[in-house]
């Protein structure tokens, strides 16, 4: 027989906790549900767009009646619970219905809090907190004319937004002198103030409420002062607090909320908790993305996969009022042993300012442009040291990484529906936002698969992410540690160390030690871990062809036609006219349907067929070429220009050194593409500051370059240090590959990675640390030694011939 | 499975001639067709035409009874060449068969 589970809570985070755990354990458990509201489960952050008029009930609705009937779960809806027998593991509902359970889960959520103040049970005075308040409001505003909210926080200015919106005079009454104040600061509250303002809303501020007036219905509210106003509706939003008492009358520990431990278990076993109702660490969430990362561990647990563990969340929080972008985070009014870099424009309206601590930020405010919100948040959760980056850290991360696509779009907000965001598949602001709503959308991956937005080149998902907080406003953010993929739980850090602790060389073993929920994992997770495996254990482990992605496998590029294209290999970007008549004759005799100059100085043949792949590799590769790995996640090409043998300015050899890095480097598998250029002077007319490794000589020696990219984002190299002999420069290059071959994520390129661990750490182990360097190119030969052996000549011989031809013709 | 009229049956090679998660195919007059193996030792046939813009569907990722196709990342079920949802779209397939090591094809 099936094991019991019953929710109490008809809510997001109950709610999600079992989509999470049919993700699992489809069969595990026979599952009821007691939600005290007579609806299915809605997306509660939705409300304030309903208030507002923009949507309908029905469209926030997340789990429909049907949802519940495919997955055989008895939903009691409008039915509270009213008794925990934990002795004979119980539940009682109001309505006098019972069920048994082998596992409770509670989510019962948070209650207004009511301010106890005279005339608080009028009619006409209301909370912000359901479906059934929002319907209330609404009523009230056909019939009335004044309003007054009371608090001047998240909640209190979207109702009051929404009451605007329906037409009524709106007073917000604030206890504060500043609004948002545990999410502003003074300067952002004050012009967030006055953007308010404009739009009509009056304010009240250090207004302490004493008394609400009128015999049946509201007719007003009265301060501490004497002063007073007039309402025909009051609406409390002044806080929440987590609905604990059923807890508490089962016995369960409670504080402010229900205790429970990183596994979202409370004090008794079989009884599991998440949500709002919960104390987690001390500290209780009243936001939507915390729910869902404890959604995820308790369903695990609930599944008896026992590994995940909740340690608490970081959150930012955005406003939902239209025209308004307002993004905070963290600690953001600072102490004794922060510091504040700030930006302020009164008149354009924007204003920025960010908390160090011990070089890392530590909390921020953004009003007017939120586009970096995401990254300076990522910086924060990441610890990211942020000295090297301290004086462009205000302009965003468009300042020294310079955005392509999107022309240079930076607030969705003041985008119109039909303005498109991504310019790689088409796809407009209109079609996300319905997307979000229509699905029921919450994370950027979510939109990525609904729409395609931000799915190619990923340069505008910073966009994506306002239009996903703008639309679900409150409290959108991402996971703190993303995992590779949807087959696991685990973090690609995870993943390589547990690959190293436990010498595990196959696949096979990842699986099993690390739980993977699919038999062979994914065409996301197979590619990482077949690169952790081979750049861990060089030579030991097997390189896994059916893991690889096509490009890799044939050694080729697919083309959208299904063909191929063919890069030779030209050291340094050196050639002969030898070299030049092998491409033209393979070009003729295989007929390639055109030959293109690559960026990167090598001779592009597209439109070979697949088949003919292995024979115009063996005519190449007897006239001495080689592959140019045009196709990897490898040493791709070293640009360089001609230098001090021709070049009337040239100070070095500098095509002599790019042929030697080449010759040294070619064929290493790395996370990412990689890219390295030697120009031979500070004219720099190889660009080697946008390349991964850039070498700039100089009269006294070379300037070594490191972290620069050519691509989506922009970025010029940062300075390494400056060597004298190209002994140096080998070593240098070799270790610096090395490193970023060994601590790099899959599919991270060097730019990103190196602003995610800080240069200092990185100059640090190369430049400082003689013996860490010399240790690390060891270890760069070593791998070469296995790695460096030509996979065309090999593919011409007769390796993996399979991989070319059909199993079968049938007919001609 | 079984073959309608107008179909033959037609041994088209041996299992160990498609690597294990890896993929064949086999051209016909008419279409090419992808045929997978799966970690199981079970085998699928394909139009080697991925539903969203043609992408050969053999040079895709398998996993599970999925491949992914290489052009744009959409999920394809071996089974019956449906997408994976959010996307749709179909690719067609072919009745395929096992007898002993040989694989059997119905066109």
């Amino acid at each position: 027989m099936k094991e019991r589970l019953v929710l109490i809570g008809n809510g997001m985070a109950g709610v999600r906790t079992l989509e999470e755990l049919l993700k699992l354990e489809p069969d595990k458990y026979e599952i009821t549900v007691f939600g005290s509201e007579p609806h299915p489960n809605y997306n509660r952050i939705l409300l304030s767009p309903v208030l507002a008029g923009e949507k309908k009930f029905d469209e926030i609705v997340l789990n429909k009646r049907e949802w519940y009937q495919q997955h055989d779960i008895t939903l009691h809806a409008g039915s509270p619970v009213v008794e925990i027998n934990r002795v004979k593991r119980k539940v009682l509902a109001a309505d006098g219905t019972e069920a048994a359970y082998d596992r409770l889960l509670l989510a019962t959520g948070s209650s207004p809090f009511i301010i106890p103040v005279p005339g608080a049970n009028l009619e006409g005075v209301i909370s912000f907190r359901d479906i059934h308040d929002v319907e209330q409001m609404l009523a009230a505003s056909r019939q009335y004319k004044r309003a007054v909210v009371i608090g001047g926080g998240l909640l209190g200015l979207e109702a009051a937004n929404g009451l605007i919106k329906q037409g009524m005079e709106v007073s917000v009454v604030h206890l504060m002198e500043t609004l948002m104040e545990r999410q502003l600061d003074a300067a952002a509250g004050a012009m967030l103030k006055r953007s308010l303002e404009e739009n009509g809303m009056h304010f009240l501020m250090g207004a302490q409420t004493d008394a609400i007036l009128g015999e049946e219905r509201v007719t007003g509210v009265r301060f501490k002062d004497g002063s007073e106003v007039k309402a025909d509706l009051v609406v409390m939003a002044v806080g929440i607090r987590p609905n604990i008492e059923l807890a508490k009358q089962a016995g369960l520990y409670c504080e402010r909320g229900v205790v429970v431990n990183d596994t979202m278990q409370t004090y008794d076993p079989r009884i599991y908790a998440l949500g709002e109702c919960v104390q987690h660490r001390d500290t209780c969430y009243g936001l939507v993305a915390p729910l869902f990362e404890q959604a995820k561990v308790c369903a695990n647990h609930l599944a008896e996969l026992g590994y995940g563990r909740y340690e608490g969340s970081v959150t930012s929080t955005k406003l939902k009022v239209t025209g308004i972008e307002l993004f905070s985070a963290g600690d953001f009014h600072g102490d004794e042993q922060t510091e504040e870099i700030v930006f302020q424009d009164q008149a354009g309206g924007t204003y920025k300012k960010l908390v160090i601590k011990d070089n890392r930020i530590s909390g921020a405010v953004l009003y007017g442009n939120t586009v970096d919100g995401a990254w300076y948040f990522q910086l924060m959760r990441e610890g990211t040291d942020i000295s090297d980056m301290r004086e462009s850290l205000l302009f965003g991360e468009a300042a020294h990484l310079g955005s392509s696509g999107h022309g240079g779009q930076s607030k969705a907000s003041a985008m119109g529906d039909e303005a498109q965001v991504c310019d790689c598949n088409g796809v407009c602001k209109g079609d996300i936002v319905k997307a979000i709503t229509s699905e029921g959308l919450f994370t950027v991956d979510d939109v990525k698969a609904h729409t395609k937005a931000g799915a190619s080149c990923g340069s505008c998902i910073g966009l994506v992410e306002q239009i996903l907080a703008n639309t679900l406003g409150g409290d959108y953010s991402a996971p703190e540690a993303k995992p590779i993929c949807a087959c696991t739980d685990f973090t690609h850090d995870q993943v390589r160390s547990t690959i190293r602790e436990y010498e595990l060389i196959d696949k096979q073993a990842v699986f099993d030690k690390m739980d993977w929920r699919t038999p062979d994992g994914c065409h996301v997770c197979r590619p990482a871990i077949n690169y952790y495996l081979i750049s861990a254990w060089p030579g030991k482990a097997q390189d896994d062809a059916q893991s690889r992605f096509v490009n890799e496998r044939v050694h080729g590029n697919i083309q959208k036609d299904g063909t191929f294209s063919v890069i030779p290999r030209i050291l340094g970007g050196r050639t002969t006219p030898d070299e030049l008549r092998a491409i033209a004759d393979a070009a003729d005799k295989f007929n390639v349907g055109e030959v293109n100059l690559t960026g990167g100085q090598r001779i592009n043949m597209l439109g070979v067929k697949k088949e003919d792949l292995p024979a115009m590799w063996a005519f190449l590769t007897e006239r001495g070429m080689l592959s140019g790995h045009a196709y990897g996640k490898a040493l791709r090409t070293v640009k360089t220009c001609v230098g001090s043998t021709w070049c009337r300015f040239g100070t070095q050899d500098s095509t002599g050194l790019g042929i030697k890095l080449e010759e040294m480097t070619w064929a290493s598998w790395m996370p990412h593409k990689f890219k390295m250029a030697v120009s031979g002077c500070p004219r720099n007319c190889a660009e080697a500051t946008i390349k991964d490794f850039g070498v700039v000589c100089v009269d006294s020696g070379y300037e070594l370059h490191i972290g620069g990219n050519g691509g989506v984002k922009v970025r010029a190299t940062d300075v390494l240090c400056r060597v004298t002999t190209e002994e140096e420069v080998m070593e240098h290059c070799a270790a610096f590959i090395q490193l970023y071959r060994e601590e790099a994520r899959y599919l991270e390129r060097t730019a990103p990675w190196i602003e995610r661990v800080g240069l200092s750490d990185i100059k640090k182990r190369i430049v400082e640390d003689v013996r860490g360097r010399k240790a690390l190119y060891a270890r760069f030969l070593e791998s070469q030694e296995v790695a460096q052996h030509d996979p065309w000549t090999a593919r011409a011989k007769g390796a993996e011939a399979h991989e070319f031809t059909p199993i079968k013709q049938i007919g001609e | 499975m079984s073959a309608v009229l107008s179909e033959k049956w037609v041994e088209i090679g041996n299992l160990d001639e498609i690597p294990k998660l890896g993929s064949r195919v086999v051209r016909t007059a008419s279409d090419e067709i992808a045929i997978f193996r799966a970690a199981d030792d079970r085998v699928f046939a394909l139009s080697n035409r991925c539903p969203h813009k043609q992408g050969p569907l053999s040079e895709g990722i398998l996993h599970g009874h999925r491949v992914t196709c290489p052009l744009h990342n959409w999920v394809i079920e071996l089974e019956n060449g449906q997408a994976v949802a959010p996307d749709v779209g179909c690719a067609k397939s072919y009745p395929v068969r096992l007898e002993g090591e040989m694989i059997l094809l119905a066109i």
